[in-house]
């Protein structure tokens, strides 16, 4: 693409330095050079990976002695029998229709409500944003104490009234789902503004001449013109909530009852703890692989418009 | 008013001037935030009418903005109130003061060494990030190579991994390398996270730069290393603050890599350690010492954010993730 923009002046150096051929060798060699570091990382921390866990996955492999062999596909059939994985799976996209739908409603309506430039809406937008700087474990752990019936700031009237924020599955899923919002929603209000951006004021105004109400305004011209940012926010958002692991693991622990474990967890509660068995933990890597490939395929698809391009 | 239709101030303004509702009328942007969106230029503003009618229309947005602000805030500022304030349970049970930092001081290899294995953890994260990324754009934008959109597409595609699929290898990986257990071997896994946004960022940081700007150094005789280093280094730097921010952002607050990656509680990144801390004497959970971690963990966080929050949202501006 960049080619293309070869200034008149670079083409007669180039025509001038020598015979395009050894030219060209000469910088396929440059090029090479330069980008040596990312092709080893890439190579030696990404695709080996990925290739060692499909062998993995394929073979008996206990945290502490490490390869035993080629035992396919058993574990695969010990993950699809494993008596958390059906819950994990289904509780994983529970969670993630929850807080994809709040993420996505709230990052754009704080869009709108913060889009305009004055002094006030500039402080919106810093307020909304600073929980974004924090990670995910600081965040998880904040909320960990804020909602503790000991040492929370509601914690007199927990006691009152029998009721504990992390107590039962739903209230511990909604409590999560309210972290996961507070520490994300400026993140994503800060993609539709981008979004927003691009949107040209002369259709608004067009409208407007034309007598539309701002309900019709939002639904037939912003709506339909975000969408390539409404795409890849919600393909974001399902990735991420899909993969969910630090806020459960620091403020659930999976519980009450087993009753929030996500994929992710599962798959470092088999490595990591008890079972100790990496092969089984492999096999349910790569179907997470798989699925999240799936799903950001069919999403893509779905978010697909038929009449560009 | 509160899902006002996306307009532009200006064009609002010269609408209905008489309510005042959507528009300040301050052209000059307070935060750096606002500058995110710079007004379009539209009809000539007028200056804001303060009438006690508008006053009482805009009152319900104030309080509803207003609440909505203190919910983002309310969580940070009580726990840094909180972490100072007596609470039983805790080593600051009379009156105020840094008690249950002394506890955090005092956690097993104490505050100093998490800090220190943090900070080893960023900066390394930060480094390597810049060095590579910094090539890489480099050479995608300005060299063409064999394999150049195969190596630039395998990076992305680093983006679509899940985390969990990674590390269970690199776990092995790492301890077949002598990396287990080691500070380097989790900066070189966050470095590699790093590399879809960093890589891309840089290309495209190089590829808003003209041609002529290199090619005249070339032609006076440079090398393409000293063009680099000399001509195109200042004109990326932005581009560069970008990256170094969210490797550093993203490497101080990781938890799962390190989480999986390291053993020894003397090598704990700050937020395993405060996560552990939260358990220390047989169920018992320091709420007070916890605050602490928290403060500790977030502050940088902040400080960086308010400082660099241009630098932050270019990082989005940039178009990366325009989809």
């Amino acid at each position: 693409m960049s080619m293309s923009l070869m200034s008149g002046r670079a083409r007669r150096f180039r025509r001038r330095s020598s015979a395009a051929s050894p030219a060209r060798r000469g910088e396929a060699v440059k090029g090479w050079l330069y980008v040596s570091p990312t092709a080893v990382f890439v190579a030696v921390l990404f695709i080996l990976p990925l290739l060692l866990v499909v062998r993995m996955s394929l073979s008996r492999w206990p945290l502490l002695t490490g390869d035993q062999g080629v035992n396919a596909p058993d574990n695969y059939t010990k993950v699809l029998d494993n008596r958390f994985f059906a819950d994990s799976v289904v509780f994983t996209l529970k969670y993630t229709v929850l807080a994809t739908a709040l993420l996505i409603a709230l990052g754009l309506g704080l869009a709108l409500l913060v889009q305009e430039s004055s002094r006030w809406k500039g402080l919106l937008r810093a307020s909304f944003l600073i929980p974004s700087a924090l990670g995910l474990a600081s965040a998880s752990l904040l909320f960990y104490v804020l909602y503790s019936p000991i040492a929370g700031p509601a914690a007199d009237l927990m006691e009152k009234l029998g009721w504990t924020f992390l107590g039962s599955p739903n209230a511990a899923l909604f409590s999560t789902v309210f972290l996961i919002v507070w520490r994300f929603a400026g993140f994503y209000m800060l993609l539709m503004l981008v979004g927003l951006q691009g949107i040209p004021a002369e259709l608004y105004e067009a409208a407007r001449i034309d007598g539309a109400s701002r309900w019709q305004i939002f639904r037939r011209i912003t709506l339909p013109l975000l969408r390539p940012t409404l795409a890849l926010t919600t393909i974001m958002c399902v990735t991420g909530s899909l993969l969910a692991f630090e806020q459960f693991y620091i403020l659930t622990k999976g519980g009450p009852d087993n009753s929030t474990i996500t994929v992710v967890q599962l798959i470092y509660t088999m490595a990591f703890q008890g079972q100790n068995d990496l092969g089984v933990a492999a096999a349910l890597s790569v179907i997470a692989l798989i699925a999240l490939v799936v799903i950001n395929a069919v999403q893509l698809r779905a978010f697909h418009n038929p009449d560009e391009k | 008013m509160s899902t006002h239709a996306s307009t532009p101030a200006s064009a609002h303004a010269a609408k209905n001037p008489g309510t005042g509702l959507s528009d300040r009328s301050s052209a000059s942007d307070g935060a750096a935030i606002g500058k995110a969106t710079p007004a379009r230029p539209g009809p000539v503003r007028r200056p804001p009418t303060t009438t006690i009618g508008g006053l009482v229309l805009r009152t319900p947005y104030w309080i509803f903005t207003g609440g909505l602000a203190i919910i983002f805030l309310f969580p940070l500022a009580w726990t840094a109130v909180a972490s100072v304030s007596p609470h039983a349970g805790t080593n600051q049970t009379d009156g105020w003061g840094f008690g249950n930092y002394r506890t955090l001081a005092d956690y097993q290899a104490g505050i100093w060494q998490y800090l220190a294995n943090s900070a080893f953890v960023s900066l390394t994260t930060v480094v390597l990030t810049l060095a590579i990324s910094l090539l890489g754009g480099y050479a995608f934008a300005r060299f063409n190579f064999p394999g150049k959109n195969v190596l630039f597409l395998t990076t992305l595609a680093i983006l679509m991994v899940p985390y969990a699929t990674m590390l269970i290898p690199l776990y092995v990986l790492l301890n077949q390398l002598s990396l287990q257990d080691s500070l380097i071997g989790v900066a070189l896994v966050l470095t590699m996270f790093q590399l879809p946004f960093s890589t891309f960022m840089m290309r495209i940081s190089f590829e808003a730069i003209p041609r002529e700007l290199d090619e005249a150094a070339l032609v006076d005789g440079c090398s393409s290393w000293t063009a680099l280093w000399r001509v195109l280094l200042p004109a990326v730097k932005p581009g560069l603050i970008t990256v170094g921010l969210f490797a550093f952002l993203t490497a101080w607050n990781d938890f799962m890599a390190p989480l999986i990656l390291i053993n020894d509680s003397n090598r704990f990144t700050l937020p395993l350690a405060v996560s552990n801390l939260r358990v220390q004497v047989q169920g018992v959970i320091d709420y007070g010492a916890t605050e602490a971690g928290v403060v500790v963990l977030a502050m940088p966080c902040i400080v960086l954010f308010l400082l660099l929050q241009r630098h932050y949202v270019r990082g989005f501006m940039s178009g990366a993730f325009k989809g």
